[in-house]
C-alpha cells in the first residue's frame, strides 16, 4: 500500500464524517492556537520591555531619594522625600571612578500653557548631558545646551506627546509656552521613547539651573539644592556593578548613615532590572507554553477516543480489507495516517486561529493606547504543528494496533 | 486446484475443545464449480475459512494451486488471498461511503499492477454494471450490490472465487441472475466454490459436497 493511498483513504474517511472530524480536531486546534498566541504575546511583550530598557540608555543607574522599601515604581513617580541634593550628584561625579556621566534631575508638577491649551505635566530640570545619559534624541530643534544651562535660559524641550497636545501638527520650535506662569521658548522636541517608561514623552525639560531658580524655590535650602533623581552612566557594562557600589558608599557617607541603618536613597541598576524582567518573561513563556501544552494533550486524548470508536465502527471494513489482502501493517498504517492527518489539519487550522487571536489581541492592546505588534515566530509555529502531528501519531498507535490485530473472520461477522 | 488432506480444526471455548472439522479429505479440480452444503454447525463455514486462507487448520495439509498454504504466515496468507482468491459474502460487505468503482478497486490497493481505475472499470463491465460505477452501495439494489462484490472478487484475476451464501439476502429472481453470472464466470475458467443450504442454488453447480458433524458425508 502506497503512502498516497493512505492519505487518499484517510482524507476520504475524514471527509465522510465531517462534523465528527471537525469536533475531534477542535482539541488540537484550540491547543495549537493557544500555544501560538500565548507564547507570541509573551514574546512580543518581552521584546517591547527590552527595547524600552534599551531606550533608557546604556549602562544606566538611577538614584532616587527615599528607601527602596518605601518606593512605588520605577521612575515617573514623584518622590516626596527630599534626601537627594545637587551636591550629592556633584560628589558622585568627582569621586566615583567607575562613573562616566552624572545627570541630576529635578521634577516639578507644573501647568503648561500654549495658546489655548493648558495641561498639567511634569517639568524636569536637567543638565545638557541628560541627553546622552538617557539616550534622548531631538526630533526637531536641539536639546538644552551648555550655554542654556550656565545662563539659566528660559528654554524648554518638549516630549513628543506633550508637543502634540500643545501644538497639534504645528511645529513647536521657536514658539513660546508658559510654565507655571513664566514664559519659556521651545527649542526642541524629543523623539518618542518606549512605552513602558514613556512618561518622558509627556514631560517638558528645562535647564536644571533654571528649574532650581524658578520652579522649586520653596524647596531649596540655603546650602543645598534638593533634586528628585540622578541618572548616571557607568563607564562600561563591566563597571556598572562597581559604579553602583561606589554611588551607595558615597551617598551613605554624605548622608551620615550608620552601618546598621537603611539607605535613605535607592540605587537601581537598569541592566539588572532588564535582566530580571527578561528572566521573568522567559518563565512566563514556559508556563504559558505548558498550560497550552496541556490542552494539546487533551486534544490528543480526544483523537485517541474517536479513533477507538472508529475502529469499532469499521470492524467489518477492516475484516473485508484483510480478506482481500490487506496486511496488518496496511491496516495500522491506514489508521495512523488518519489520526495524523486529523491532528495535522487541527494543527494547521490552529495556526490560523492563533494568528487571528494574536492580531485581535494586538488590536485590543493598541486600542488601549499601547502601540503593540506581535508576530508569529517560525519556531513556535513549527513546534506547535510538530507537536500536534506527534500527538496525533501517539494517540493513533493504540487504535491502529487494535485494528491491525482484528481477526478477519470475526471482524466480518461483526454486527 | 484445492487439495485438502486430513484437515482438522479444533476450537477452544474455555476448557472444552470443540472439534469443528474431523479429518476432511477433498479434491477440487481447476475449473470446477462446486457447492458445499450442510446444516448449520456442520463445520462448512470453518472449512470455507480454511479454503479461503482466512484461517489455518489445526492439522492436515492444504495445497492451493500446488502451494502448501497451511504453514504460511499471516502476511503470506494475505498475499495469497489478494492474488488467488476472490471473496463474495452473503451481506456483500461493500464500503458504504465509497462508490461502486472505488469498492471494486480495494483489492488492487493491496496488490496488483497497472491502472487501477481501468481494471476496476473492466471488472464492473464484466458483471454488467459499468453504468453504475459512480453510485454508492446504498443507491443500488441488492442484486446490483452483489454484482459489485463479484466485480471486486474478480478484479485481481483470481483462480478461485469463494462465495459464502451469495444469494442469502436476495430474492429468487435476483438469485437466479447471480447464479447465472457465476456460471458464466465458471465457463471462463474460474474455479468457483460456494457455500449454501438452498438445494436449488446447489443445483447450478456440477457437484455438491455435503458436510455433517465436521466430516464429509458425500463428495457429489
Amino acid at each position: 500500500m502506497k503512502i498516497w493511498d493512505c492519505f487518499a483513504t484517510a482524507l476520504r474517511t475524514l471527509l465522510s464524517h465531517k462534523l465528527r472530524s471537525i469536533l475531534t480536531m477542535l482539541g488540537i486546534l484550540i491547543g495549537v492556537a493557544a500555544v501560538i498566541s500565548m507564547v507570541s504575546l509573551v514574546r512580543a511583550e518581552q521584546t517591547m520591555v527590552k527595547e524600552s530598557f534599551e531606550s533608557l540608555g546604556a549602562n544606566l543607574i538611577m538614584v532616587t531619594p527615599g528607601a527602596s522599601s518605601a518606593r512605588g515604581g520605577i521612575g515617573g513617580v514623584l518622590s516626596s522625600e527630599s534626601t537627594l541634593t545637587l551636591e550629592d550628584a556633584e560628589a558622585i561625579a568627582s569621586n566615583a571612578p567607575s562613573v562616566l556621566m552624572v545627570a541630576p534631575v529635578t521634577q516639578t508638577s507644573t501647568q503648561i500653557v500654549a495658546g489655548r491649551e493648558n495641561v498639567g505635566c511634569i517639568t524636569l530640570g536637567v543638565a545638557p548631558n541628560y541627553q546622552y545619559v538617557r539616550n534622548f534624541e531631538p526630533e526637531q530643534g536641539i536639546f538644552i545646551t551648555e550655554q542654556d544651562y550656565k545662563g539659566r535660559a528660559r528654554v524648554v524641550v518638549l516630549g513628543d506627546q506633550l508637543a502634540e497636545t500643545l501644538f497639534g501638527q504645528m511645529s513647536p520650535v521657536g514658539q513660546s509656552v508658559r510654565i507655571n506662569g513664566r514664559q519659556f521658548k521651545v527649542t526642541g522636541v524629543l523623539k518618542a521613547k518606549g512605552e513602558a517608561f514613556g512618561f518622558e514623552d509627556q514631560s517638558a525639560m528645562i535647564p536644571l539651573t533654571t528649574a532650581l531658580a524658578t520652579l522649586s524655590s520653596g524647596r531649596t535650602s540655603s546650602v543645598e539644592h534638593t533634586i528628585q533623581a540622578i541618572s548616571i552612566q557607568a563607564k562600561s557594562k563591566e563597571t556598572v556593578n562597581a559604579a553602583q557600589w561606589e554611588i551607595s558608599q558615597i551617598l551613605r557617607q554624605r548622608h551620615h548613615i550608620r552601618p546598621e541603618e537603611e539607605d535613605d536613597f535607592t540605587v537601581i541598576n537598569m541592566g539588572e532590572v532588564s535582566r530580571i524582567a527578561d528572566q521573568m518573561y522567559g518563565i512566563g513563556e514556559l508556563i504559558m507554553g505548558a498550560i497550552a501544552g496541556i490542552s494539546l494533550l487533551v486534544g490528543g486524548i480526544g483523537i485517541m477516543n474517536i479513533m477507538l470508536v472508529s475502529v469499532t465502527e469499521r470492524t467489518r471494513e477492516i475484516g473485508l480489507r484483510k480478506a482481500v489482502g490487506a496486511k496488518r501493517r496496511d491496516i495500522s498504517t491506514q489508521f495512523l495516517t488518519e489520526s495524523a492527518v486529523l491532528s495535522f489539519c487541527g494543527g494547521a487550522m490552529g495556526v490560523v486561529l492563533g494568528w487571528f487571536l494574536l492580531k485581535i489581541a494586538c488590536a485590543v492592546v493598541a486600542n488601549m493606547g499601547f502601540p503593540f505588534s506581535a508576530v508569529l515566530s517560525g519556531d513556535v509555529v513549527a513546534l506547535a504543528v510538530g507537536v500536534s502531528i506527534f500527538v496525533g501519531l501517539i494517540s493513533g498507535i493504540y487504535p491502529a494496533v487494535r485494528a491491525a490485530r482484528l481477526n478477519p473472520i470475526e471482524a466480518l461477522r461483526h454486527e | 486446484m484445492i487439495e485438502l488432506d486430513n484437515i482438522t480444526k479444533v476450537y477452544k471455548a474455555g476448557r472444552t475443545e470443540i472439534l469443528a472439522l474431523r479429518g476432511i479429505n477433498c479434491l477440487i479440480k481447476k475449473g470446477e464449480m462446486v457447492a458445499i452444503t450442510g446444516p448449520s454447525g456442520s463445520g462448512k463455514s470453518t472449512l470455507m475459512n480454511i479454503i479461503g486462507c482466512l484461517d489455518k487448520p489445526t492439522s492436515g495439509e492444504y495445497r492451493l494451486d500446488g502451494i502448501e498454504v497451511s504453514t504460511l504466515n499471516d502476511n503470506k496468507l494475505a498475499e495469497i488471498r489478494n492474488k488467488k482468491i476472490g471473496f463474495v459474502f452473503q451481506s456483500f460487505n461493500l464500503l458504504s461511503r465509497t462508490t461502486a468503482l472505488a469498492n471494486v478497486e480495494v483489492p488492487l490497493i493491496y496488490g496488483g499492477s497497472g491502472s487501477r481505475r481501468q481494471r476496476a472499470s473492466q471488472a464492473l463491465e464484466s458483471v454488467g454494471l459499468a453504468h453504475r460505477a459512480k453510485h454508492r452501495p446504498s443507491e443500488l439494489a441488492g442484486g446490483e450490490q452483489q454484482r459489485v462484490a463479484i466485480a471486486r472478487a474478480l478484479v485481481n484475476n483470481p483462480s478461485l472465487i469463494l462465495a459464502d451464501e451469495p444469494t442469502g439476502n436476495l430474492d429468487t429472481q435476483t438469485s437466479k441472475e447471480i447464479m447465472l453470472l457465476f456460471k458464466q464466470l465458471n465457463q471462463q475458467g474460474i474455479t468457483i466454490v460456494l457455500v449454501t443450504h438452498e438445494p436449488y442454488i446447489a443445483a447450478y453447480t456440477q457437484r455438491t459436497i455435503k458436510i455433517r458433524d465436521g466430516q464429509i458425508e458425500a463428495l457429489g
